[in-house]
């Protein structure tokens, strides 16, 4: 519990809340990014290099840039009169720290279980390459397939008119 | 002590590091990574913004001589105290901000940029043994930064509460995420060559000489094509002519910064520039051997020096590819990424692998060199016949 680790876990405990709890569509997305920034700093602060900086460029490069589209098609930039939070909330609560304490409990009785070492291994990305590409490699090739089909029925969603006539390329 | 021993040139080509290591012995233990970490962050805070107002007046020279004119030359010998005169009127401007429009994103907005642009430079090696962060995913980390200058330009056209500024960021963050892949593929040649995403590691790998000249990977047909593919992208990423529509001020006013005055105004500008002389440094890295002299018999000189010189290079080209060429179109743009750029960066990829597995020699370079041309005058006759870089039609000038 290093005073690095407890201000990046506030840094990422503050922008998620914020991201939970603000009004605005736009301040949420704010909020969202810095507790995706706090996240990869995070993993960058346990020495995963690769998969810190690579949350960086997918979450923030891709999936905060997607949410900011939507936002900005919907034009939904008045904030509710209320906070919309659901009637249900208290029981929302309750699951979340139920969750919360088989977490805990599993990570407390779980660490003796974890191999003692001083030194944080050397996980290099050349590591993760060969563990990608030969030990992996059918998960790498069937997410290949999964994204291939997902750009594709973007393709076909966004040819499509408005009016319900799909327009192929001039 | 290193001093002592070394010759005049390596003590020359190394006196940064040595100034550095020498100030460090006078900081107690305890304080010696913080000082360590200041040390080697200051020199870019203090250098790379001079030479953002070097460039700009350069610039603005280069522009006018294109235009047949001269640039400014009212402030100062030849104008060289034009950017000072910049710097005041930014600093002393009235900050307005519109009635309706989000404050404190407002005001993060062109605080994110800069520091955006800034964190780029941590993997820059701008000399030998001159780099802020050696980190062993440098190249990683480089294009994931790009990605957080997209959401602060997402912050500054939103915030404005103006049409033009909304759609002037919708259309420079939709630019910057379609030319972000071919600027990504276009540098992962030069990481496969290498195989480290080390930018130390790839500059070491470049700085070798057979006879007297440099293992660069722009002296390789998919060097040269990655490089070429590389330094379009990064146009195109910073907003820069002819790639500015989201920015050009006879279409959308100013874009994304149109409702900032003032400071604001200046730091928007100063993240742009930085964002270019970053991308440009990557690019200097990844193709042109970083600091490497670019003849065996040129090594005397400090290599930070031979990096400044192979940026201002880049620069001129940026500035002369500004005066020439005229704007293109969001269509044309996006048409340009998608279906030229994306295609040559991916055969690029190919060729580059190709490289590695035939033997050496010249009928490799020609074999590749070909490849890579026939593809290009392909995708390119392609694209022309099917219309998709037709000629404007003005509707009512003709």
């Amino acid at each position: 519990m290093t005073l690095v680790f407890l201000i990046l876990a506030a840094i990422t405990i503050l922008g998620l809340g914020a991201a939970m709890s603000l009004r605005n569509p736009v301040h949420c997305v704010v909020g969202l990014t810095i507790g995706f920034l706090g996240l990869a700093a995070l993993y960058l602060q346990l020495g995963a290099q690769f998969v810190g900086l690579t949350q960086v460029l997918v979450y923030v490069g891709a999936v905060a840039i997607l949410i900011i589209f939507a936002i900005m098609m919907m034009r939904s930039s008045e904030s509710p009169e209320q906070q919309p939070y659901s009637r249900s909330w208290r029981v929302g609560v309750a699951i979340a720290f139920a969750v919360y304490c088989v977490l805990g409990w599993a990570v407390h009785f779980g660490a003796h279980t974890l191999p003692t070492q001083a030194a944080t291994p050397e996980l290099s990305v050349q590591q993760i390459g060969d563990a990608l590409l030969h030990r992996f490699v059918l998960p790498l090739e069937i997410i290949a397939v999964l994204l291939t089909a997902a750009l594709i029925g973007a393709g076909v969603l966004a040819l499509q008119d408005p009016a319900g006539e799909v327009r192929g390329p001039r | 002590m290193i001093v002592f021993s070394a010759s005049g040139a390596e003590r020359a080509d190394q006196i940064f590091v040595l100034t550095k290591y020498w100030l460090m012995g006078y900081v107690p233990t305890a304080v010696q990574p913080l000082a360590s970490a200041v040390l080697s962050v200051v020199p870019i805070l203090l250098v790379f913004p001079l030479i953002f107002a070097i460039t700009t007046l350069l610039e603005r020279k280069g522009l006018g001589r294109i235009q047949n004119r001269y640039g400014p030359n009212r402030v100062g010998p030849w104008g060289l105290l034009q950017p000072m005169a910049d710097g005041l009127k930014s600093l002393t401007k009235e900050d307005i901000v519109p009635d309706s429009a989000d404050k404190w994103v407002h005001l993060c907005a062109p605080l994110l940029l800069v520091v955006a642009s800034f964190l780029a430079y941590a993997v820059l090696p701008i000399g030998r043994n001159m780099v802020v962060a050696n980190l062993s995913a440098g190249v990683l980390f480089f294009f994931a930064i790009g990605a957080l200058v997209e959401v602060a330009i997402f912050m500054a056209g939103w915030s404005s509460r103006s049409k033009y500024s909304l759609l002037g960021a919708m259309r420079a963050i939709a630019q910057m995420v379609s030319y972000e892949t071919p600027l990504v593929l276009a540098g992962l040649v030069a990481v496969m060559a290498t195989g480290s995403l080390s930018t130390v590691a790839i500059v070491e790998a470049q700085a070798q000489y057979t006879g007297i000249f440099p293992h660069w990977f722009v002296f390789t047909p998919w060097g040269f094509a990655g490089f070429v593919l590389f330094m379009i992208a990064a146009t195109a990423e910073s907003n820069r002519s002819p790639f500015d529509l989201p920015e050009g001020e006879s279409e959308i006013i100013a874009g994304y910064y149109i409702e900032y005055s003032g400071f604001k105004f200046a730091l928007f500008f100063l993240g742009e520039y930085l964002g270019m002389f970053a991308t440009s440094g990557m690019a200097i890295t990844l193709f042109l051997g970083g600091w490497s002299a670019p003849f065996s018999f040129l090594t005397w000189v400090p290599s930070y020096l031979w990096f400044f010189i192979k940026l201002l290079a880049i620069t001129c080209g940026f500035i002369w590819v500004r005066g020439t060429l005229p704007r293109l179109r969001m269509d044309q743009l996006m048409h340009f990424a998608w279906k030229f750029m994306l295609p040559m960066t991916l055969l690029n990829i190919f060729v580059a692998a190709a490289w590695k597995f035939l033997p050496a020699g010249i009928v490799r370079w020609f074999g590749c060199a070909i490849f890579l041309a026939i593809a290009f005058v392909l995708l390119t006759r392609g694209l022309k016949r099917r219309g998709e870089f037709r000629a404007r039609q003005y509707r009512f000038a003709e």
